[in-house]
């Protein structure tokens, strides 16, 4: 359960992934708490009440272990959140240099191997607001991946993006998961979760309705609440 | 736009010219009766004088700097004892007048410790004065820093110290910088008051030159020209700055 005050924004958000889920798709409604349980799977945020288990493993609730724990996962939001004194390569150097101890040279060749795979080569020493949307979010995810993170989780990457650069932004996280990287995704991009999602987490009214393998969700929907939801965004597709 | 220097410059020229103008055409007709070269005979007590405002004016502002961030810091404390304390010496430092403090600090607290250097006193008392200032413009500018840049930082695995030095500071600095820099020239002015406790900083050279050589404006019009040639580069400099740092368009 996670509660802002008196609210309970997540109750009864208990599911399991199968065994074999690598891309793991958080779907529902707006306000539904996609992006507070992805905060608290990433521990970014601490649940008042019940557990995250990682590979049978509890998430430290201390400060101290939370921190330690959320350095393992990578994070990437919806408005993209670079800092915008820094250039898009500082963006993804600062933190390497700062906590996780890498020298100067590694984090500099870390940073532009990886913007330069993202389609940033020419954009190294831009600052955020010199660059396009796209280009801030394809930052945000080599900033996000730069340390090697266990869990790469992302919080409705696209939704503010046009439909061009929304494409640019999938095709990057379809190459990661095809690579092997494991994911966490918040999105209402329903036909992408179809493509590259294992695993299907629907969540409505900060419980969660249903969680299955993604071909079950998306041909044989057991709640009604995510058959709405379904019906609801094909309608214009 | 190749020609906007060249045609701010022009403009810049022009109204100069225009203010000068202005200026001398009201001293000409109260018909004042000039006498600049018994001004000219002190103005080494002038230089002096203006040597001691900008030494007190540079260690008031160092002063003022680390105490307005001490009390910032303070004033966001999660202790409620220090928060308050913090809040409460903002207000009255901000709240009361300079002239009383200086007194008071001076003639009572100072003299109290034991300490006589006026100088020394006066970079304090004014360095707290204007702190109290400076500590609600460094905090508007590190609240000003949305709660988004503060997840992102977190996200990225920060700890609550490497939030400040590598992600608040450096924003709030660039938001800080106008504010700061007219407390500063604040400052420079405000140093004139310092003459209460006995320091002859500049315009208290002004004044003993003025009483005994029965002149003013020879006196008023270099010493508004002395606190200027310090105050607008600073306003320059920091409008310079602000364009380094406009990293936000
Ligand atoms: N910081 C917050 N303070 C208070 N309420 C919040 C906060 N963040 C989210 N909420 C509330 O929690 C609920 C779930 O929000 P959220 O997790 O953002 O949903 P989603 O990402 O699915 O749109 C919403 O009702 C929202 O209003
Ligand atoms: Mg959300």
């Amino acid at each position: 359960m996670k509660r802002y005050g008196e609210f309970n924004a997540l109750n009864g958000a208990s599911f399991q992934t199968g065994e074999d889920a690598r891309v793991v798709a958080l779907l529902g409604p707006s306000g539904g708490g996609k992006s507070t349980l992805l905060r608290v799977l990433g521990g970014l945020l601490v649940p008042e009440e019940g557990s995250v288990l990682v590979n049978g493993v509890a998430l430290p609730k201390d400060p101290e272990g939370a921190l330690e724990a959320l350095r393992q996962n990578g994070f990437v939001f919806q408005g993209y959140n670079l800092f915008p004194h820094l250039t898009a390569l500082q963006n993804v150097t600062l933190p390497l240099m700062v906590v996780h101890g890498q020298s100067e040279q590694a984090a500099q060749q870390r940073g532009q191997e990886l913007l330069t795979r993202l389609g940033l080569f020419d954009h190294l020493h831009k600052r955020p607001a010199e660059l396009s949307g796209g280009q801030q979010q394809r930052a945000a995810i080599a900033r996000a991946l730069a340390p090697k993170p266990r869990l790469l989780l992302l919080d409705e990457p696209t939704s503010a993006l046009d439909p061009v650069m929304t494409g640019e932004v999938l095709d990057v996280i379809r190459e990661l998961a095809q690579e092997g990287q494991q994911i966490v995704l918040a999105t209402h991009e329903i036909s992408f979760a179809r493509q590259v999602a294992d695993w299907v987490v629907f969540l409505a009214n900060g419980t969660v309705q249903e969680s299955s393998t993604s071909v079950k969700f998306f041909y044989d929907p057991m709640s009604s609440l995510a058959k709405e939801y379904l019906t609801a965004l094909t309608k214009y597709r | 736009m190749p020609n906007s220097l060249t045609r701010r410059l022009i403009w810049t020229f022009v109204l100069i010219a225009g203010a000068s103008l202005l200026l001398y055409a009201t001293f000409a007709s109260v018909h004042y009766p000039w006498n600049w070269s018994n001004a000219w005979s002190y103005r080494f007590q002038f230089l002096w004088g203006w040597g001691t405002t900008l030494a007190i004016s540079l260690g008031a502002s160092i002063v003022s700097i680390l105490v307005g961030f001490g009390l910032m810091v303070g004033r966001r404390s999660p202790t409620t004892p220090l928060r308050l304390f913090c809040h409460g010496t903002v207000e009255l430092l901000r709240g009361s007048p300079l002239l009383v403090q200086l007194l008071l600090g001076y003639y009572i607290l100072a003299n109290r410790l034991n300490i006589n250097d006026p100088i020394l006193v006066g970079m304090i008392l004014l360095g707290f004065f204007e702190g109290a200032y400076l500590a609600e413009i460094f905090r508007g500018a590190v609240e000003s820093i949305g709660a988004s840049q503060r997840e992102a930082a977190k996200a990225v695995g920060f700890n609550k110290v490497q939030m400040y030095r590598h992600v608040i500071i450096p924003q709030a600095i660039r938001r800080a910088l106008p504010g700061t820099t007219g407390q500063l020239v604040s400052l420079i002015k405000d140093s004139s008051l310092l003459s209460v406790i006995g320091i002859e900083e500049l315009v208290q050279k002004v004044r003993i030159m003025n009483s005994s050589s029965y002149t003013a404006l020879e006196g008023y019009l270099p010493l508004a020209a002395a606190y200027l040639i310090v105050t607008l580069p600073l306003s320059w400099y920091a409008s310079r700055l602000e364009r380094r740092f406009a990293f936000e368009t």
